[in-house]
């Protein structure tokens, strides 16, 4: 780990020592790889990913592999879980004829986004998975290649760019416009806003756990316990503030996605 | 300043929106597992415990709506049995009510009939013997008469009064008046019973 890199409470640095406070930011981000495999390089988000998908598997697995008509503790979290994001979001927006095809894929987005997010409190972790952008970026991709192959399957070439477009000749004069603006704003806004959202989010949640963190550690130091004390207790609202982004986070990713597919599958005006 | 100094020394942080190729492609990675094993394996098999699940309650609630029909109808049958029979318990003391009754009546009428018979033939026997004596009496008291009347007149009147029947004749017109009398007693006694 370079120096850059080193944070406030990785040293002995404390207030009134005539030492500077090294606040987080860009480089809080960055992990040195810690090993590497036929050349790809492991850092810590990545392993957290890796580790996440097998918790998620390895959850769902006890959870439903066996299911019983009456169900075990275990298996009624999966159910609840399940059932929330069927019921609650696939069923809600698309609607329960057409959403059926689409249930696993949302299922599996909600526990994987909100499991990456929780990486961010669990105890060693600490790291939100998602505030790499590689992740919501890829999960997003795929959303936006999902729907968007959708709308042609669904409707056509024209009809498909009529869908992009927002074509509709009431419009008159501003048509061209407005066919611009949405076509820019669907194919091209869209994917970039559904994965900032959720980087943004998490990114700048755990850049303020760190800071209070931080700050807790850096002026544990004479009159400073005081301060230190208040940035301690901002340190656990923060973290309990964090749990709840998370979900919410995890749900607007997935309620999104369903909105895209439902706008791909709507017939047109 | 140090750490300024020091930051600016070294590359500074990629942009963050700039993401690493190999990244991404792990970040699919992962999810690809995540989403086929729920796809493939996971999701149908809780989706048929599901299913299961909602066709055990459904039919628990429709064999517990089965059951309750047929205590419902069990009860009705009950009710219906008890309302016969206790109709019939009803028809069976009237019906007793009517025997009995029609029984006592016809004890009452033959009872009736049997004093009847009973005073008749008395009254018969009476009768007969009334005549009898009646007719014991008329022979004595001719015959007493006639002697009587022989003795008196110093002959025998027996043969001529046969002949001429006139003792008979007196006492025909005796009985006569006594039958009047006796008769309206009869017939006064009667009505007054």
């Amino acid at each position: 780990m370079s120096a850059d890199q080193m944070l406030a409470f990785e040293t002995d640095c404390h207030i009134f020592d005539g030492c500077g406070f090294e606040a987080p930011g860009l480089h809080s981000f960055v992990f040195e790889p810690m090993f590497s495999i036929g050349g790809f390089d492991f850092n810590k988000p990545i392993l957290l990913a890796l580790v996440g998908t097998l918790v998620i598997v390895w959850f769902f697995w006890a959870a439903f592999n066996k299911p019983k008509l009456v169900p075990g503790k275990l298996q009624m979290v999966g159910e609840a879980g399940y059932d929330f994001i069927r019921r609650g979001v696939v069923y809600e927006t698309i609607g329960k004829k057409e959403g059926e095809k689409y249930v696993p894929m949302v299922v599996a987005l909600f526990f994987f986004v909100w499991v990456m997010n929780l990486w961010s409190v669990i105890p060693l972790a600490q790291f939100p998975v998602t505030s790499i952008f590689s992740i919501p970026l890829a999960l997003a991709l795929m959303v936006y290649v999902v729907w968007v192959s959708l709308t042609f399957k669904r409707h056509g070439f024209v009809g498909a760019f009529k869908n992009f477009t927002g074509y509709d000749k009431s419009l008159g004069g501003v048509l061209p416009l407005v066919m611009v603006i949405e076509f820019f704003s669907n194919l091209v806004i869209r994917p970039f806003t559904h994965a900032v959202r959720l980087f943004a989010n998490m990114f700048a949640g755990h850049m303020l756990v760190v800071l209070f963190t931080i700050a807790t550690w850096y002026m544990l130091n004479g009159i400073g316990i005081a301060y230190s004390a208040v940035s301690f207790v901002m340190t656990v609202v923060m973290i309990a503030f964090e749990l709840f982004i998370q979900v919410i986070q995890a749900y607007v990713f997935v309620l999104l996605t369903c909105t895209y597919i439902q706008g791909a599958l709507a017939e047109e005006h | 300043m140090i750490a300024l100094v020091h930051m600016a020394e070294t590359e500074v942080p990629q942009n963050p929106l700039v993401p690493p190729i190999p990244e991404l492609v792990i970040g699919l990675i992962a999810f690809a597992i995540v989403f086929f094993f729920l796809w493939k394996k996971l999701l149908p098999s809780i989706n048929k415990v599901l299913d299961e699940r909602r066709e055990a309650i459904e039919g628990g609630i429709e064999k517990a709506d089965a059951a309750q029909q047929e205590a419902a109808e069990v009860l009705q049958q009950y009710k219906d049995q008890l309302a016969e029979a206790r109709h019939e318990a009803a028809r069976l003391r009237a019906d007793a009510q009517e025997q009995g009754a029609a029984l006592i009546a016809e004890m009452r009428a033959e009872g009736q009939r049997q004093r009847e018979e009973i005073i008749a033939a008395g009254h018969a026997q009476i009768e007969a013997d009334r005549k009898q004596a009646a007719q014991t009496l008329r022979q004595d008291v001719g015959q007493l008469a006639t002697e009587l009347a022989g003795k008196l007149v110093g002959e025998s009147l027996e043969e001529h009064a046969r002949q001429s029947r006139t003792i008979d004749r007196f006492l025909d017109e005796l009985e006569a008046k006594a039958d009047s009398t006796a008769g309206s007693d009869g017939a006064e006694s009667g009505a007054s019973r």
